[in-house]
Order: C-alpha cells, then structure tokens, then sequence
C-alpha cells in the first residue's frame, strides 16, 4: 500500500522517427513515435520520455506535432527533452501537451533556466536531465557531468550538481550514466544511489539497462524512484508488463 | 458544453483532450471568459503550480465570481490546485484562497519516511492507491484501492470530514477526494491516470447530482 515505483520507457526521436544508438551512435530505427507510445500505454507503462535528439534546431517543430497525436491519445504523464534552452521552449512543449519538461545541456551553461521555468510552470513539469561519467573510483568515487551527448566535460560534480538543480526548483532529476548508457550492464548503481541519497526531490535511474533485474536493482540497490530504458523495450525482447511482474516478485510495489 | 477554467496555470491540453475522449461528442472549451463559463452544462477546473500565483491569475483574469457560481450550480470538478485552492488558506506562500470549503492546504513534512524506514520524496510524484471513503456516482466502476497519478507537495485538510470521499497514504491517510452536492474535486490527474482516470472523467460528464 505505497506509491508504485515508476517504469518508464523512454523514445529517443529525430526525424519523426524513434531510434536507438549505443552511446548516441549507431542509431537504429525502432519505428513510428505514435504507434509505439500506444503500444508502452497498452503494456502499462507508468509514464513515456520523449527525447528529441535531433542534431540542429531545423526540425524542432517535429517533435511538436509527435507530442500533440500522442497527447490526444495516451493518457499517462508525457515528458519531453532535447534542445530545451529557455522557458518559451518549455512553454512550447507544454502547449503542445507535454506533462512535463527535461532540461539539460542548458541547464549546464545557464542554471537559472531552471529557476525561470520552474518558477513560472511550477517544479511538478521541470525535469533536470544529468549525463555523467565516472572520474573517480575507489573509496571517494566521483561523477562529472558531460554534455554534447557524453562529449564534453564540465569539471561539475554530479552530486553536488544535481543538489543545486533541485535548490533551483527542479522537481525530478532524470540521471543518466553515460558510462553505461546502451552498454545493456545495467544502472551504475553507485551513481544512482548517491543521487537519490542526498535528494529529497524523486530521481529517474538511466542508462545501462540489459535486462529486468537490472530494473529492479535500479530500485532497490541504487535508490532510484523511478527506471527508464529503452532498447529493451523498443526491439521487443521484454514488454512493460514483465519487468513490472519481475520488479513486484522481488517485493517492489509497482502498478498493476 | 463542458468549459475548463483557463487561468494561465498549467497544461490544459491534457485535460481537454481527455475529457474529449470521453464526452461522446459534447464540446469541450478551454475558457477564460465568465460568461462561457456561466453558460456551460459542466465545468472543470484545473491547475497546477504555487498557490500564490493560481490566486493572483484567478483575480487577474476576473474568474473569482465565476468560478464560485458555477461550483454552486452545476457539476464542477476540481482538478489538482482546482481542488486546493478552494479552501481557506494553503500554507504555500502563506495564500488565502477562495474559501469556498472549510479548510488548510498543508505541506508535507521534509523527513518523511515510510514503515521500512526509507526515506518518502516530496512532491509525492507518481501512482498511488486511492481508497474510496464514501460511495459516489463518480467513483461507479473504479476499484476500490486503484492507483491514480499523483504530482503535489501540498494536501487539503478539510474541517467538514463527511465531505472527504477519498484517501491516500503517504505514508500517513490524506484526503485526495472531496464532494459534496455538485462538486466533486481531487488531488491526482484523472487526465493522466490511463483507464481509471478516463472512467472518473467519464463518469464526470454523465454525472446528474
């Protein structure tokens, strides 16, 4: 009798189409947005992440219409990312039936979007989105937070970042291990749970996910509130359904 | 016609397009206007973010008189800060409200942790159970104990319990469902909790209190 830990899956989009690539590369077609937003809705999934990453801001306006006939359709949370900078962006995605908004690299290069957006949509729609890599191992492991899809370092300490996104009125932090991101190994659990640990606000495990008890591990070993993953879902090799029968044999409330 | 009260407040293309879904050909308008509002058969009333702003936004818009009728009149549902703010004062920026129900809007505490001992998030963000105190037109053929979507850091504390018809816990029982006569009002999005929330609506736009 509690609050269900959250399964999302999450459709990477660019050109209309969800694709799926290891470390950003190699992208593989997974097919239409629509259908497969219906499909996930169908399974039972908890909530959907759309992340537009689309290279260029030419075709923004693609995932505008993708988030407007899934809206109209699936009646579970929807959040968007990719190339969020400014409010007007959150606003844009909002309008066009977004639940709620991830913001990332811009995050990075100026925090006090967060504080703009979260303070005129409110925090329940305002997603920090965190891609980190581990810099340090051993007894004092350290994340850094890198940008450009995995690319670029920052110097900023994943922790200590994602404590001030939420000072700055984040409502949810969606972190991705850019170490594990499509390596199919599962959640870096340390990560995950030094994130969750020192956050009141609830945190979305990403990146690594290979199979369903690496779902559940996410929960009870790193912390998190909420797993996302992708591949597994998109080539069929498990539905939504499953991992949620997995994650509630290993005692994990989830919704039914 | 079922109006849905626009103030500037949130996302309420999720909300249209829901009741859409369910409301067999009934339009549904999205509206700032007190006079659409006055002339429609149902009228809900959404929101979300701070307390604060929702009242400012509500004056700003002249919606105050408005939306105290038509919760008199008419089949109302309040939907999130729709059913929040309908009580005297929420602790959120120290705001009164419209004080059309007798009560406070309070905050979780910060230390929340649930039996196991693990730590609660605050905003309380995600699926939880619903319990049905009271038997009601609009809970007709949602289970007792279904899961609901939930995204809030405050909860209503009513003075009057027999208007309470729902409970969550979290970890302790709050009240997430009110009604009383036409108005029916709660704390999670029927708009976005899948099934259940689409037969809530549902029953919503074919309720006759």
């Amino acid at each position: 009798m509690a609050l269900a830990k959250r399964i999302i899956p999450c459709l990477d989009v660019t050109a209309g189409r969800v694709v799926k690539g290891v470390q950003f590369l190699n992208l593989r077609d997974a097919g239409d947005p629509v259908e497969i937003a219906r499909r996930y809705d169908d399974q039972g999934a908890d909530e959907l992440t759309f992340l537009d990453i689309t290279a260029t801001s030419d075709n923004r306006d693609v995932i505008l219409h993708i988030i407007e006939s899934v809206a109209a359709q699936v009646f579970i949370p929807l959040t968007v990312g990719g190339g969020v900078r400014v409010p007007d962006d959150v606003r844009r995605l909002l309008n066009a039936g977004a639940d709620k908004v991830a913001i990332n690299t811009a995050a990075v290069f100026n925090p006090q979007v967060v504080k703009d957006a979260a303070d005129r949509f409110g925090s329940q729609c305002i997603v920090v989105a965190i891609d980190a890599k581990q810099t340090a191992w051993g007894a004092q492991p350290k994340w850094e937070i890198f940008t450009h899809g995995g690319r670029k370092p920052t110097g900023i300490d994943a922790v200590a970042w994602a404590k001030k996104m939420q000072d700055l009125g984040a409502g949810e932090i969606l972190l991705t291990s850019m170490d594990r991101d499509g390596a199919k190994s599962g959640f870096d659990l340390n990560l995950t749970r030094a994130v969750a640990d020192a956050l009141t606000i609830p945190v979305i495990a990403s990146g690594g996910v290979g199979n369903l008890q690496h779902l559940a591990d996410g929960v009870q070993k790193g912390g998190a509130d909420a797993v996302l993953a992708a591949s597994i879902f998109h080539f069929g090799e498990y539905t939504v359904g499953q991992a949620k029968a997995v994650m509630a044999e290993r005692g994990i409330e989830v919704r039914l | 016609m079922i109006a849905v009260i626009d103030y500037g407040m949130g996302n309420l293309h999720s909300v249209a397009k829901a009741l859409e879904h369910v409301a067999d050909g009934v339009p549904v308008q999205v509206t700032s206007d007190p006079a659409v509002i006055a002339a429609a058969e149902r009228v809900v009333f959404p929101g979300q973010g701070a307390a604060r702003d929702c009242m400012r936004e509500i004056d700003e818009h002249g919606l105050r008189a408005a939306i105290t009728t038509a919760m008199q009149d008419k089949p109302f549902l309040g939907i999130c800060m729709g059913l929040q703010v309908l009580f005297d004062h929420s602790a959120e920026g120290d705001t009164p409200c419209l004080g059309l129900l007798s009560g406070e809007v309070k905050r979780f505490a910060r230390d929340l942790t649930n039996a196991a001992g693990e730590r609660l998030k605050v905003p309380h963000m995600g699926w939880n159970r619903v319990r049905q105190t009271q038997t009601h037109p609009l809970w007709s053929g949602i289970f007792d104990d279904e899961r609901f979507y939930f995204v809030h850091s405050y909860f209503v504390v009513p003075q009057d319990a027999t208007i309470v018809t729902g409970v969550t816990d979290y970890p302790a029982a709050f009240v997430c469902a009110v009604a009383h006569a036409n108005l029916f009002a709660v704390q999670f999005h029927p708009e976005k909790s899948a099934a259940a929330g689409l037969r809530l609506l549902k029953n919503f736009v074919t309720w006759q209190p």
